[in-house]
């Protein structure tokens, strides 16, 4: 035991332990009882029993095994009392004898599966609906509460916890089964597990104004989800190169919004006020993961990142190579999206005109018709070539179809910029009667 | 996990027969691999929807009416009730049937037991 300092030390303690372990307790209580409520209840009750009993007998040596030890005690009381025939009496006959089972914190036992990896998986599991997905992962692995998620989620608190219990009931009747999938299924429910993380650090990363704080703290939730990921599958590159990725993004946090919650472009960004540690750890990342030669779409988005990210200011960003990484990026996703990125890269490699072809090809096809950074790119290309009349008019496309307040005010920004310059103001769409942010 | 798998197929596609199902070259890899596995327990192919009689009962009065009870895009041609471990076993099977292949699709349901 660790002679705890003060109060403020224990609970402090604890809430680290909730942090570090919660994912862990909740995950192997569900691998021994195959009870999801029961598995989240006696985790609840653990933390609550650690306020008390680290107070008085001080931080045990390794929170994590205490925390599961006195969760399965008390499934195992649960489970006793709730014990009405035989057949139940078997199953916590069951449970007592795993008490003895091999302890997942030893570092000898090597081979035992992190129960935490059965658990991203069942929530993730492709017969879930996507929501569901994010939402399991978020209350079971990462120990946010319902009111927590529904916050972050824009939706009232009644919604996010009837999904959460539909979820669980699925999980439960419809025989999903609690593991890590077998090794013909694995590359694909790794690449839904990749794509529920990169989810949640999307929704996080569209938050941009201090209202929307809780949301912005999914970002940091990825995060720690996708390193979890690395540590439990570290020979899978795009594992790797999705926390490389999230990491350079979420390195420039600090820079993406100036003090009036404006959005500041990546160009502008201050380059000194970037987390320096996560741009050195997500390049380091992104190199272990390159070397392994499987490229995958989330390590080209990281390369990407990179590119921007190691350039020393916005001029010396090497655009050619962004260009060619989003041309691979292309080739693997068919995303209108990763084309419209490489008609910017390639408007800054090769000349604004260039890019304007690409952009022009786009708008041929029709697929991002609704997209307004599709016109706003366009309008961006054009302002650069001083065509300031039809920059002008691009820019009231875009911010005809754009929806969130940050960028619409961005967008506003630049037309008042071509307006100066002597454009004529474009004819008013359905600007003013946007839809405010949000699903 | 017992569950039961619906076999659903468009509305207007061409109605095979047991026997033209058995002989069709699209159902072999999936007859055979069925007959290996042992996990279908039971099953029927259903005639057209056209064929169906659904039945009411309002205030005492058996209420008769032609067609399916719900009119949509795809009916249900058959079901198979099979017997596997988990629903990935259960996906697994339903991938390889020719209707999810075809343009169909197929709705496992677990049992309630």
């Amino acid at each position: 035991m660790n002679g705890a300092g003060g109060t403020g030390g224990v609970e402090e303690a604890v809430a680290a332990a909730f942090r570090e372990e919660w994912g862990q307790v909740v995950a192997t209580l569900i691998g021994v009882t195959g009870d999801w409520d029961l598995a989240e209840e006696c985790a609840q009750d653990a933390f609550a029993q650690a306020l008390d009993r680290w107070r008085r007998d001080g931080v045990p040596r390794r929170p994590g095994a205490w925390l599961t030890t006195t969760a399965r005690r008390r499934a195992l009381d649960v489970l006793r009392r709730r014990a009405v025939g035989a057949a139940k009496l078997r199953e916590v006959a069951v449970l007592a004898r795993d008490e003895r089972a091999p302890d997942p914190y030893d570092p000898d036992d090597g081979d035992v599966v992190d129960d935490r990896l059965r658990l991203i998986f069942t929530c993730c599991h492709p017969a879930l609906p996507i929501e569901a997905r994010v939402a399991l992962t978020l209350r079971t692995l990462a120990g946010l509460s319902t009111p927590e998620i529904a916050r972050a989620f824009l939706v009232p608190e009644p919604t996010m916890a009837q999904r959460l219990v539909r979820a669980k009931r699925k999980i439960r009747n419809a025989g999903i089964p609690y593991r890590v999938p077998p090794a013909h299924l694995l590359p694909e429910r790794t690449t839904g597990v990749l794509g529920v993380v990169y989810l949640l650090f999307n929704e996080g990363y569209a938050a941009t104004s201090g209202a929307d704080l809780v949301r912005a703290n999914l970002c940091a939730e990825a995060v720690r989800l996708a390193r979890v990921l690395a540590r439990l599958m570290p020979d899978e590159p795009e594992v790797l190169g999705l926390l490389a990725l999230l990491l350079l993004h979420h390195a420039r946090r600090d820079t993406r919004a100036d003090a009036a919650g404006e959005l500041v472009t990546l160009e502008d960004q201050d380059r000194t006020a970037w987390e320096r540690s996560e741009v050195d750890e997500g390049t380091a990342l992104l190199e272990n993961a390159l070397r392994r030669g499987r490229p995958g779409p989330y390590q080209i988005q990281a390369a990407i990142a990179a590119c921007h990210m190691t350039a020393p200011t916005a001029k010396d960003t090497d655009w050619a190579d962004v260009a060619a990484l989003y041309g691979e990026l292309a080739r693997l996703v068919p995303s209108a999206v990763v084309r419209l990125n490489r008609a910017v890269a390639v408007g800054m490699a090769e000349g604004p005109e260039a890019g304007l072809a690409l952009v022009a090809e786009l708008e041929r096809s029709g697929e991002l018709a609704e997209y307004h950074l599709l016109p706003a790119t366009r309008a961006d290309l054009l302002r650069r070539l001083d065509r300031t009349e039809e920059a002008a008019e691009a820019y009231g496309t875009a911010l005809d179809l754009v929806e969130n307040d940050a960028e619409r005010r961005f967008l506003e920004r630049r037309l008042a910029e071509c307006l100066r310059a002597g454009a004529a103001p474009p004819e008013g769409g359905r600007r003013g009667t946007a839809r405010p942010d949000g699903p | 996990m017992k569950y039961v798998m619906f076999i659903c197929t468009p509305v207007g596609g061409t109605e095979l027969s047991p026997e033209e199902i058995a002989d069709d070259p699209a159902f072999t890899p999936y007859i055979d691999h069925v007959r290996a596995s042992g996990v279908v327990k039971g099953g029927a192919r259903l005639r057209p929807g056209a064929d169906a009689t659904t039945v009411r009962v309002r205030d005492g009065e058996v209420l008769l009416s032609d067609g399916p009870f719900v009119e949509s895009k795809e009916y249900v041609a058959g079901f198979d009730i099979i017997e596997v471990a988990d629903l990935d076993e259960a996906v697994a099977l339903a991938s390889r049937h020719p209707a999810a292949l075809g343009g169909g699709s197929v709705e496992v349901r677990p049992v309630w037991e």
